[in-house]
């Protein structure tokens, strides 16, 4: 952040008090309370966020008026002697059942909205969200259309530690990604969140809910979307080092749209599966593994494939790398046991693993000079 | 026979000096104070790396650390507060106070102290160094969820040791306190007229000789996935990552409770002396604290609402985690009466007990809201859940801990600590730890989830807000160091009683009390029983 859009923050800090409720200059102070959201759930759980967040004041309000009441009142300095009654059986039996009456009162609307929720049956359409370090993927099981969503460029790029990029001129900062994850209005859409590493949470605030993915199990949720428009989320388990930085994206456009962009992805994927029956010049395989680095690989090994002593090896000084193509093919397909090196195979295609592989291998000074074909990769599947 | 015990006495009074005095001490009140140092240098450790988690998150982008190094940072923070202030603090002051509040000489097992207490520098030193390892610190949160602290580097095993350790140390000090107590009362010291800072520890000795073997039990298995090649926690191999979650906080709601109920004990000792007027419904606050203790085990899950659990399951997490609302509303309650009615004044300790009910009161309006299923699904993990637990713990546990040091410095020390000192302490650390938390409501509710070194720039304003509040309720602390060194060193002399409105047997030694508090077994009567 520069000194300049720094010192303007400081300045309305220091204006608050003067034009907190002016707001149109203080857009940063007006965050103040849950969404309301665009599902009829989400709606629900505002009111009973309010409903609660009210009677806490009211109980606050009069406990402690009672306390200042007698704070003020029953002081030392005003000449207030202590009575010494320590026990009233009428008074203890009245605010044990008073609480009681509340708590009830409480929990009958947070039960139907509960039961609502965990309602999964009768979805029109099932989208598969499962978490990797650090992106999100989604498959429309009904389509056959899967794809990855990460982080955007713009904010990767000024995200990094001491980058000088102010945040503030990125548009969607953190809460962009490079594919949104497109669905349909007034559609019941069941969601199944589950992961391929470690413990993840999908949450969209505007769904009015998060779920966890979890390794092995899914989880299932649902969502009305009533309103098109963008929504953004993030990942709400901490998930290691990158935890920040896989946001969600859900645009929810009219049916018809939505029917039209499920095609043109459809078209996408095909054209994308015949690039991995050909053979690729070294050009093109160095430009492609650039990008997939950059994706992929950068946020552990970094940009520069120097990696992080003692967390994250060194890709410029490494044994697999200057090593037999094979071995080098088979970690980055099948991961290493026990380390945040993931299983890659499961989500590049075999021309982008053949061309991160070959960057890899004649990028920052490498020169093992061979090319890896997306026909070895496939044999080694 | 009366020589010999005369003889007896003197050899135990002559006690080495210098640093043997403290490495072979068996004093419960060279120990408690032990304890006491020792936690209030934790507390700046854990404090420093809050600064920096504040200072990065002051505005977005990455200006200071790596995020990985910004993990273990929040990581380091939670075990140090827990581990090293809130639980050896409450032990100093059970050290020092439970013998002298039940009219007996000494802890039941003095060796057995020592011993708890000298476990944790090293326990300490071993997970501090852990941020020096290749790899880095633990990174995955104090709550080290499998399969992410799987990928702790080098620190792994370190890290599971020094919890052994920890734990191993709790364990003894509860099993000490426990024996203490039910063998060393004085003659005519009935378990209904103990003062309620002994109850409260009595329970609290309970919760930790239940909740802490099953820690130990989870990071075990932790350490066989991890080098011996079970699989409890890999889905792989069968098993469950999510068993960890329940294990851990079947272990980690009780936990909760061992950090505040001691602190419930020292607002109950506070309240009434300050008020000059016996605390209101002596029964129902042990049956609330007992009742609290027992409701703590049935309610874990709801840290875990988001794992996906059946409806049924968090139907019942929900009622459960609710009805502990009730006793915990008694405790306020009679607390409030207590002060109804009274003649209050308003010395430092006072301060600090009254900003614990409101402040504390707060936290509990808060998990009242995250108890309720369907919003805890936007709750969870952001930093509404910061905020709240942070206001139970560092407005709770932490101001009452300040209203005990308070309150009995002249009682340890023999000198009044400076008044005007400890008003500024007071007005400093209320004002900023509001300007601290408060916003972290905002934040939470807005979206912004927990765990992270940056965000999105919709959240910068309450950040800076936050973050300025935390520099200033850190800088304020120093304040109280400066007092409890000067009320050391020396002040106005204390008198027996300290305080006007101060009852109980510990009131009835010199301050300071001498190095054995009861040789003969003190007359129990009712002005010296409970207030």
């Amino acid at each position: 952040m520069s000194i300049k859009s720094l010192s303007d923050r400081l300045a309305r800090l220091i204006l608050l008090p003067l034009v907190l409720f002016s707001s149109t200059v203080m857009a940063g102070f007006d965050e103040l309370n849950m969404t309301q959201g665009v599902t009829p759930i989400s709606q629900d759980i505002y009111g009973l966020h309010m409903i609660i967040m009210w009677i806490c004041v009211a109980i606050g309000v009069v406990v402690f008026g009672v306390m200042f009441w007698s704070i003020f009142h029953h002081r030392k300095s005003r000449g207030a002697v202590a009575s010494q009654f320590h026990h009233s059986t009428k008074a203890e039996i009245l605010w044990t059942i008073v609480p009681v009456l509340i708590l009830v009162g409480m929990a009958i609307p947070a039960t139907r909205v509960l039961i609502a929720m965990e309602n999964t049956g009768d979805s029109d359409m099932t989208i598969k969200v499962t978490g990797y370090q650090w992106k999100w993927e989604y498959e429309y099981i009904d389509e056959g259309v899967s794809f990855f969503s990460t982080l955007a460029a713009s904010s990767n790029e000024a995200r990094q530690l001491r980058s000088n990029r102010d945040p503030n001129k990125v548009e969607h900062y953190l809460l962009d990604v490079d594919k949104r994850l497109v669905v349909p209005v007034d559609t019941k859409i069941r969601f199944l969140t589950t992961s391929n590493d470690v413990i993840h949470a999908w949450w969209v605030p505007a769904l009015g809910w998060k779920r966890d993915a979890i390794p092995g199990f899914i989880n299932e949720s649902w969502a009305i979307i009533e309103e098109p428009g963008v929504y953004r989320g993030q990942c709400a388990e901490l998930c290691g080092r990158d935890h920040a930085f896989m946001p969600i994206v859900v645009v929810a456009k009219e049916k018809g749209e939505y029917e039209q962009w499920v095609a043109e992805q459809k078209a996408a994927q095909q054209a994308a599966a015949e690039s991995g029956d050909r053979d690729w010049s070294m050009d093109e395989l160095m430009a492609r593994g650039e990008e997939v680095y950059g994706t992929n690989c950068a946020a552990c090994h970094q940009a520069n494939g120097e990696g992080v002593p003692g967390a994250f090896p060194s890709l410029t000084e490494s044994e697999i790398v200057f090593g037999p193509k094979a071995d080098h093919i088979n970690v980055v397909l099948h991961g290493v046991d026990g380390t945040t090196m993931a299983a890659f195979g499961e989500q590049l295609s075999d021309a982008e693993l053949a061309a991160v592989i070959t960057y890899e291998r004649n990028a920052w000074g490498n020169e093992m000079g061979d090319m890896v074909q997306p026909s070895e990769v496939k044999a080694l599947r | 026979m009366s020589e010999a015990v005369a003889h007896h006495d003197e050899h135990h009074d002559h006690h080495p000096s210098g640093i043997t005095r403290w490495l072979f001490t068996t004093n419960h009140k060279d120990i408690g104070t032990m304890y006491l140092v020792f936690s209030l240098i934790m507390f700046f450790v854990g404090g420093a790396m809050a600064m920096v988690i504040r200072a990065e998150l002051f505005e977005p982008g990455l200006q200071f650390v790596d995020p990985q190094f910004f993990n273990s940072m929040t990581t380091m923070h939670a075990l140090v507060m827990i581990f090293g202030v809130a639980m050896p603090a409450a032990v100093g002051f059970a050290n020092w106070m439970v013998p002298m509040m039940i009219g007996a000489p000494d802890m039941a097992l003095p060796r057995l102290n020592n011993w708890s207490f000298w476990i944790l520098p090293f326990a300490f030193a071993l997970l501090l160094l852990t941020l020096f390892l290749p790899g880095g610190g633990p990174a995955a949160g104090w709550t080290m969820y499998p399969p992410l602290m799987l990928q702790t580097g080098d620190a792994f095993p370190f890290v599971i040791f020094a919890v052994h350790f920890l734990g191993i140390s709790s364990v003894m000090g509860a099993i000490n306190i426990i024996a203490t107590v039910f063998n060393m009362r004085a003659p005519g010291m009935s378990f209904m007229k103990l003062p309620l800072f002994v109850w409260a520890w009595i329970i609290t000795a309970f919760l930790l000789i239940a909740a802490i073997p099953v820690l130990a039990g989870a990071v075990t298995m932790l350490l066989t996935d991890k080098f011996f090649g079970t699989s409890f926690f890999n889905a792989a191999g069968g098993g469950d990552p999510v068993m960890f979650q329940h294990i851990f906080w079947f272990f980690g709601h009780p936990e909760v409770y061992i950090l505040i109920l001691p602190a419930f004990g020292i607002v109950s000792q506070v309240i009434p002396t300050f008020a000059r007027k016996p605390l209101f419904g002596y029964d129902s606050m042990v049956y609330a604290t007992a009742a609290i203790a027992f409701m703590s085990f049935f309610v874990w899950a709801h840290h875990m609402f988001t794992v996906g659990m059946p409806l049924t399951g968090e139907l019942f997490f929900m009622y459960a985690t609710m009805s502990i609302a009730v006793p915990t509303g008694v405790k306020i309650f009679n607390w409030t009466a207590t002060m109804w009615r009274g003649s209050m004044s308003f010395e430092t300790p006072m301060l600090f007990a009254i900003a614990f009910i409101i402040l504390f009161a707060i936290g509990g309006f808060s998990g009242l809201m995250l108890a309720i299923v369907p919003a805890d699904f936007q709750y969870h993990d952001t930093y509404f859940v910061v905020a709240h637990f942070h206001y139970v713990l560092v407005t709770g546990t932490i101001f009452a801990l300040f209203a005990g040091a308070y309150y009995w410095l002249p009682k340890w020390t023999g000198h009044m600590y400076n008044e005007t000192l400890g008003q500024w302490h007071f007005w400093l650390s209320v004002i900023s730890v509001n300007i601290l938390f408060f916003p972290q409501h905002f934040l939470g509710l807005a979206g912004m989830p927990r765990r992270i070194p940056d965000y999105a720039v919709q959240f910068t304003e309450w950040n800076m807000v936050s973050s300025i509040g935390g520099f200033a309720f850190g800088l304020s602390q120093l304040l109280f160091v400066w007092m409890v060194i000067q009320c050391v060193r020396g002040g106005a002399k204390a008198t027996d009683q300290v305080w006007e409105g101060a009852h109980g047997l510990e009131w009835t030694l010199p301050s300071p009390p001498p190095y054995h508090s009861f040789t003969t077994p003190p007359k129990v009567t009712d002005a010296v029983a409970h207030s």
